[in-house]
């Protein structure tokens, strides 16, 4: 049981772009795959043809060793749910859950007693007689929910489900949708913008942007070992800091603002080096400062920083723990970088690499 | 160089000043705004609508004027007439048609509008385009339409080497024709609105239909209807009050005939109130035309209003 794609493709009738190309990806049974991307990236669109509702261009769909191109939706054995939870607002919660397995000629009991069982999974089994409309926000998208459980289908869709909820509720059901999703076995293909979500519940992480796959792997690597600039960037809060750094002499010179020692053999040149935001130790007011501080916030266990490196006026960004005693307009000096990324001039990553050196020299040397 | 701005001008409002030196309540301040639309409604619906009340229990004469009270007579010979019956009968043959027609040819435009073709929005455009059309203008593009020997039916029927038929001096003919000129007249209103109704649905319910494997045909049903019903609703009360209140179609095509087979309750009215003089008759029928129009609001109402959901 497994949905696969090979080399899919779209391009709508009327323009000479494909919204999406080439996307090669695979969902295993029982997995949780996140497919994330910035907003018109295409991964709604993918999500369609996966579900029927968009025609396919080019490429092959195969949905449990199947072809699957031209099969109606129905034909798919797979639930979704929607951004807007598409609950019909005449239908009382009951009736929503029940809308798919009517059509597919139940036994009346069995209809019963499944839309009873997805309404009590999802904790709404004493407002099975309300309408959408007088139901919470959170609410309507339980039953969204029960209504894709109910269908017993083998794989679900879920289209930013947790998008049009608050941020606590939407930590919450995060928790939730996780849970079920194992203690149901359910497949799952989940589209969303928010690099949390995709962080926090993914087996497996398909990042989309320019109508391409930046990179298929788990949340871990991902993080660990961005492919390219753009997947650097896209995860982690707050922002990768990307910098302009010269190679020579077995260390990376940042904006010639610091240096950072390099065992790995780069030809002499420009690179971009990323920076995780906590990835980086600081002295404050220190007589080699290297930075300028603009902006502290405190958040409790931890201080995150923003600053203006001295030579370049570049913006970096820093989270330190603890509590530390820094204030607007501090000088800061860069002085160890734990771990860090390597891009070449396209934006793909060379090496990853973590010096656990200290930095060797700043501003002043430098020039 | 600067200029020295000129001193500022106290801009508060006058109506403040007024309101401080007549010191206006609440409701003298409602005295004022409602006053002009009030005086306007007195003048040109109360009254009136009072007076033929007050006319429909008096005769009356040639300029007007009441002559003798007659109590409820006027509704008795009203009733009891067979030519006030069969104008009644007229009447309801040609509302239901009416409004079943407009509303169901206007889903059905609607929902055929709706869906994302190429070149669509000229039908968009086109399926509206009778609400930019006057009546007078309507009238005489169908008495051509229904001439028997110009009009494209009767060419239509020479083609087909069937019977040709007189539309408009046959009674039988006369009444559909009628009905078709008015489906005609009435259908671009109620496309627009059932069209822009449709527009409001949200994808995502056809698309969950999709899923399940719903057909398009259940989906129409299941979805489309129920999520416009109160449009729906507001469009078969708007359309049944309209066709109980054509004229102009009428008058300028049939003028009644042939045979009264046309003379609807509200032409019948303007016959008798105004082309015979009996204004008496003419007020005792606008009541009697108003309480049925009201009557057929109350059914659609309460049988329909169960279904609606808003």
């Amino acid at each position: 049981m497994a949905i696969e794609l090979h080399d899919v493709t779209k391009t709508y009738a009327d323009s000479d772009y494909p919204v999406l190309s080439d996307i090669n990806m695979t969902v295993n049974d029982g997995e949780f795959f996140v497919i994330v991307g910035p907003s018109g990236c295409g991964k709604s669109t993918l999500l369609r043809m996966i579900a029927g509702l968009i025609s396919i261009s080019s490429g092959k769909l195969i949905i449990n060793d199947q072809l699957a191109n031209e099969m109606p939706p129905k034909d798919r054995k797979l639930s979704m749910v929607f951004q807007s939870y598409a609950l019909y607002p005449f239908m009382s919660v009951f009736e929503n859950v029940a809308f798919g397995l009517k059509s597919r000629k139940i036994d009346k009991q069995e209809i019963n007693n499944r839309v009873k069982e997805a309404l009590s999974l999802v904790d709404l089994q004493t407002l099975a007689d309300r309408k959408p409309r007088s139901l919470s926000g959170g609410q309507r998208q339980r039953v969204a929910l029960a209504r894709a459980i109910a269908s017993d289908a083998s794989f679900c869709l879920m289209d930013e489900p947790l998008s049009n909820l608050d941020a606590q509720l939407r930590a919450k059901m995060r928790m939730e949708l996780k849970v079920l999703q194992r203690k149901l076995g359910l497949t799952v293909i989940y589209v969303t913008h928010d690099q949390v979500e995709a962080m926090t519940m993914a087996d497996c992480v398909l990042v989309l942007q320019n109508h391409k796959v930046q990179q298929l792997d788990t949340p871990l690597n991902i993080y660990q070992h961005p492919k390219n600039e753009f997947v650097a960037s896209f995860f982690g809060t707050p922002q990768i800091n990307l910098l302009g750094a010269d190679y020579g002499h077995h260390e990376l010179v940042v904006n010639g603002s610091f240096r950072v020692p390099i065992a790995y053999p780069l030809k002499s040149g420009q690179y971009t080096i990323g920076i995780r935001p906590n990835e980086v130790e600081v002295t404050v007011n220190d007589r080699n400062a290297n930075a300028r501080v603009t902006e502290v916030s405190y958040l409790g266990n931890e201080t995150v920083i923003l600053a203006d490196l001295l030579e370049s006026a570049d913006e970096l960004r820093l989270v330190l723990r603890n509590q530390i005693d820094v204030k607007n307009a501090d000088f800061i000096n860069v002085k160890t970088v734990n771990q860090f990324f390597v891009f070449d001039q396209n934006g793909g990553l060379i090496t990853t690499a973590g010096a656990k050196e200290e930095v060797t020299a700043d501003a002043a040397t430098i020039a | 160089m600067l200029q020295r701005l000129p001193k500022q001008v106290d801009n508060s409002l006058p109506s403040l000043n007024l309101a401080a030196k007549y010191k206006l309540t609440d409701s003298g301040y409602a005295i004022v705004f409602l006053g002009p639309t009030l005086m306007l409604l007195v003048a040109f619906v109360f009254y009136p609508m009072l007076k033929t009340l007050y006319m429909s229990f008096f005769l009356t004469n040639d300029f007007g004027k009441t002559t003798a009270f007659v109590g409820l007579s006027n509704y008795v010979s009203l009733i009891t007439s067979s030519s006030y019956l069969s104008s009644l009968g007229a009447t309801l043959v040609f509302v239901l048609a009416v409004s079943i027609l407009t509303v169901v040819l206007g889903v059905a435009l609607a929902v055929t509008a709706n869906q994302e073709l190429k070149g669509i929005r000229l039908f968009r455009t086109l399926f509206s385009a009778t609400m930019g059309v006057s009546v007078s203008v309507a009238a005489i593009f169908w008495l051509f339409a229904f001439n028997p020997s110009v009009g494209v039916f009767a060419q239509l029927s020479q083609a087909l080497h069937l019977p040709v038929v007189n539309w408009l001096t046959d009674p039988k003919s006369a009444m559909v024709a009628i009905i078709i000129s008015t489906v005609w007249m009435n259908l671009g209103f109620t496309f627009l609105i059932i069209f822009g109704a449709l527009q409001s649905v949200p994808k995502s319910l056809y698309e969950a239909a999709d899923i399940v494997g719903i057909s398009k045909l259940t989906q129409l049903f299941k979805v489309t209807i129920p999520m416009i019903s109160g449009t729906l609703f507001f469009v078969m009360i708007v359309t049944l009050i309209e066709a109980f209140k054509s004229f102009g179609l009428i008058d300028m095509m049939t003028e009644g005939g042939p045979d009264n087979a046309t003379n609807l309750l509200v032409y019948r009215i303007y016959q008798d109130a105004f082309i015979n003089g009996n204004f008496a008759q003419g007020s005792t029928e606008s009541i009697l035309l108003t309480i049925i129009i009201a009557i057929f609001t109350l059914i659609q109402f309460k049988f329909l209003g169960k279904r609606v959901h808003y």
